[in-house]
C-alpha cells in the first residue's frame, strides 16, 4: 500500500497541499484529478520524494519514504512524468533498456533484455526498436516511455509490491492509443501486486478505467472513492465551475459526463 | 547483448589504426625529418646514456616520443572531459571552456610562474599541476555557485554558459595582468598558456599527465549507465535509482582534474572537446558507455592530427596548437549552433 498521511506543503504564503491523507491499493488504479493548480503535480511530486512536505509522510509498504535509497526505490517504483525531452540521438531500445538501470551495475543481464524486449511488446513498440528516438513523433516517443518504465518493473518484487506513479500520462496520444493504455493498464493490474497511481485529465476516461478516484481541489481533497461517490454534480460544479450532465447505464456498466 | 556491443566495436580498430599511423607520421616529421630507422635505433638505444647516441636518435627520444605520447594522452583527455560535460548538462554543444576550467587553470598557473618562486616550500615538480588544478576548480566551482538560480538552486544551460563567458573573461584578463606585470621570461611562459602548445613536452609530464587522465577515465567509465540516465532528465534519472547530487559532484571532479592537469602542461586547447563526442555522437549513437572510450581514442587522433598541422604549417616554426585547434573548431562549433536540432 501506498499512502500519504497529513501532507502539508507550501511556497511562500500560498499552500499548495493541505492537511492531505490519501491511501493508494495495489491491484487498483488509483487516479488523481482535479482543475488546473489544484495540486495535482505537487502531490505526485511528494509521493516521487521530489519534494519534501513541510509535514506529513509518504509510506511505501509501511516504509517511511525518506528510509529508501535511491537505488532501492528505483527497484520496485517507477515514474513517467510529463514533458520529458531528450535532446541526444539514443535508440529506442536504448531509451528501455535505462529502465532496468536500477537492476544491474556495469552490464545488463540477459533477464534485462527479456524485460525490455517484453515491455516493448506489451505497449506495441518493439517494432521500432532500432529507431533514433529523435525521429520519432510525441505519441511514439510517449509510448517509447510507457515501455521504459514498465521494464523498470516488470519482474515482481522480492517482498511487497511495485509502484507505478504517472504524471498525465495520455497527453500526445491518439484516442486509440489512449484506450489501448488503459487497457494494457487494466491488464497490468491482474497480476495483483501493482499499485497505480495517476494523474488524469480527461474525467470520461478517468470514470471508465479507475478503481479509485481522488478528486483534489485548492489543495484539499474534495472527494475520495468510486466514480459515483467522486463524479457527482456537486463535486464536480466545486472543483471546474461547470454544470455536467451525467448519463450512467447500470445495466451496461456505462457512465459519461457531458459539459454545455 | 549482441544489440548493445556491436555498435562500436567496429570503429574502436580503426580509430586505433589511425592513430598509430598518425602518430608515427608526427614522430617522424619536424623541423629535423627523421628515418624510420633513426627511430628504430633510438628505441633499441633507449637505456644507452643520451650523450652517446646520435643526434637524430636523441631527438627522437627526448622530444618527438614523449611529445607525441603526451598528444595523444591530453586529446583523449580533453575528449573525455567534454563528453562528461556535456552529459552532465544534458547538451551537445558543452565543452570543458565554456564553464571556466581551462581558463582558470591558466590563471592558476601564470601566478606560479609570477609568484610561484617567491615561496620557499612547494610540491616540487608537481607544483604546476597543482596550481593549475586549483586555479580551474576556483573557476568552474564559480561558475556553478554564480550561475545557480536563487528560486530551486538549480543551473539553467544559458545561465551556466553566460556566466561561464563572464568568469573566463575575468580569469583571462587575469592571466593578461599577470603578463603585463611579469618580467620577459615570465610573460614568454604565459603566453605560451594562453595559446596552447606541446613544445615542452618531456617524460615527465608524460608521466603525470598520463597517469592523471588514465585514471580519471577509468573513474569516469565507472558512471557511464548513471550519465546515460541524465540524459532523460535530472528528475528521471533519480527515480531510476541515481543520486544525482553525489553523481554531479563526482563528474565534475574527475573532469576539473582531468582538464586542469593537462592544461597545466599544454596551456589552453580548446574545441576538442566539443567537436570529437558530438562528431561519434553522429556516427554512432549516444550511449556513455561506449562514447567515452570511443572519444579517448577519437580525441588522441584529432590532437595528433592537429599537432602534425601546427608544426608542418609554417616550418621550421611552429604554430601554438591552441591556435590549430580553434581554427578548425570555430566553424565547426557555429555550425553545431546553427543546426536546429539543438535548443538551450
Amino acid at each position: 500500500m501506498l499512502s500519504a498521511k497529513n501532507i502539508t506543503y507550501s511556497i511562500g504564503k500560498k499552500v499548495l497541499l493541505d492537511n492531505v491523507s490519501v491511501d493508494f491499493l495495489p491491484g487498483k488504479i488509483n487516479m488523481i484529478i482535479g482543475p488546473n493548480g489544484a495540486g495535482k503535480s505537487t502531490l505526485v511530486k511528494v509521493l516521487c520524494n521530489q519534494i519534501r512536505p513541510e509535514k506529513g509522510v509518504v509510506t511505501f509498504g509501511g516504509k517511511n519514504l525518506q528510509d529508501f535509497s535511491d537505488q532501492d526505490l528505483g527497484q520496485i517504483r517507477s515514474v513517467l512524468s510529463q514533458n520529458l525531452e531528450l535532446s541526444f540521438p539514443l535508440k529506442v531500445w536504448e531509451v528501455v533498456m535505462m529502465g532496468r538501470y536500477p537492476h544491474y551495475s556495469i552490464k545488463p543481464g540477459s533477464k534485462d533484455e527479456r524485460a525490455c524486449e517484453e515491455a516493448m511488446r506489451f505497449f506495441d513498440v518493439y517494432a521500432m526498436a532500432d529507431r533514433n528516438y529523435m525521429t520519432l513523433s510525441g505519441g511514439e516517443k510517449q509510448r517509447v516511455h510507457f515501455a521504459r518504465v514498465l521494464a523498470q518493473i516488470w519482474y515482481a518484487a522480492e517482498n511487497g509490491c511495485r509502484y507505478l506513479i504517472m504524471d498525465e500520462p495520455l497527453t500526445f496520444l491518439d484516442i486509440h492509443y489512449q484506450f489501448q493504455f488503459m487497457h494494457q493498464l487494466v491488464k497490468l493490474l491482474e497480476t495483483n501486486d501493482i499499485l497505480v497511481v495517476g494523474v488524469l485529465h480527461d474525467l470520461n476516461l478517468t470514470a471508465k478505467f479507475s478503481d479509485q478516484i481522488t478528486l483534489i481541489n485548492e489543495g484539499k481533497i474534495l472527494a475520495s472513492g468510486n466514480r459515483k461517490d467522486v463524479l457527482n454534480k456537486e463535486n464536480i460544479k466545486t472543483a471546474y465551475r461547470l454544470d455536467p450532465i451525467i448519463v450512467e447505464d447500470t445495466l451496461k456498466n456505462s457512465f459519461y459526463l457531458f459539459f454545455e | 547483448m549482441g544489440r548493445y556491443s556491436k555498435q562500436y566495436s567496429s570503429i574502436y580498430p580503426v580509430i586505433i589504426v589511425m592513430l598509430v599511423i598518425v602518430m608515427l607520421v608526427s614522430m617522424r616529421y619536424g623541423a629535423v625529418d627523421l628515418s624510420l630507422d633513426e627511430m628504430y635505433s633510438g628505441m633499441q638505444h633507449m637505456f644507452v646514456p643520451a650523450d652517446q647516441t646520435p643526434l637524430a636518435e636523441r631527438i627522437f627520444m627526448e622530444i618527438r616520443l614523449p611529445r607525441a605520447i603526451l598528444c595523444a594522452i591530453v586529446g583523449a583527455g580533453l575528449a573525455v572531459g567534454g563528453a562528461l560535460m556535456q552529459a552532465l548538462f544534458r547538451n551537445p554543444i558543452v565543452e570543458p571552456g565554456l564553464v571556466g576550467t581551462s581558463s582558470g587553470a591558466a590563471f592558476g598557473a601564470s601566478l606560479y610562474f609570477v609568484i610561484g618562486a617567491a615561496f620557499k616550500y612547494n610540491g616540487g615538480e608537481w607544483t604546476l599541476p597543482l596550481a593549475a588544478c586549483a586555479g580551474g576548480i576556483i573557476s568552474t566551482a564559480l561558475v556553478f555557485v554564480l550561475s545557480q538560480s536563487k528560486h530551486d538552486g538549480k543551473s539553467s544551460i544559458v545561465g551556466l554558459l553566460l556566466t561561464g563567458i563572464a568568469i573566463n573573461a575575468l580569469f583571462l584578463s587575469g592571466v593578461g595582468f599577470l603578463a603585463y606585470t611579469a618580467r620577459d621570461s615570465q610573460a614568454r611562459s604565459i603566453t605560451f598558456w594562453t595559446l596552447g602548445t606541446l613544445s615542452g613536452a618531456n617524460w615527465h609530464s608524460v608521466l603525470i599527465v598520463g597517469i592523471s587522465t588514465l585514471l580519471c577515465i577509468a573513474v569516469a567509465l565507472r558512471y557511464t549507465k548513471h550519465l546515460n540516465a541524465l540524459m532523460i532528465g535530472e528528475e528521471e534519472a533519480q527515480y531510476m535509482g541515481i543520486n544525482i547530487r553525489k553523481l554531479k559532484l563526482r563528474i565534475l571532479l574527475v573532469n576539473v582534474v582531468m582538464v586542469a592537469i593537462s592544461t597545466s602542461f599544454t596551456g589552453v586547447i580548446g574545441f576538442v572537446g566539443l567537436i570529437v563526442p558530438h562528431f561519434l555522437r553522429m556516427l554512432k549513437g549516444s550511449d556513455n558507455r561506449f562514447l567515452i572510450i570511443g572519444s579517448a581514442l577519437m580525441g588522441a587522433l584529432v590532437l595528433s592530427v592537429a599537432d602534425i598541422a601546427a608544426r608542418m604549417l609554417l616550418r621550421p616554426a611552429e604554430l601554438p596548437l591552441g591556435v590549430v585547434t580553434s581554427i578548425i573548431g570555430v566553424p565547426v562549433f557555429i555550425i553545431l549552433l546553427r543546426k536546429k536540432n539543438y535548443y538551450f
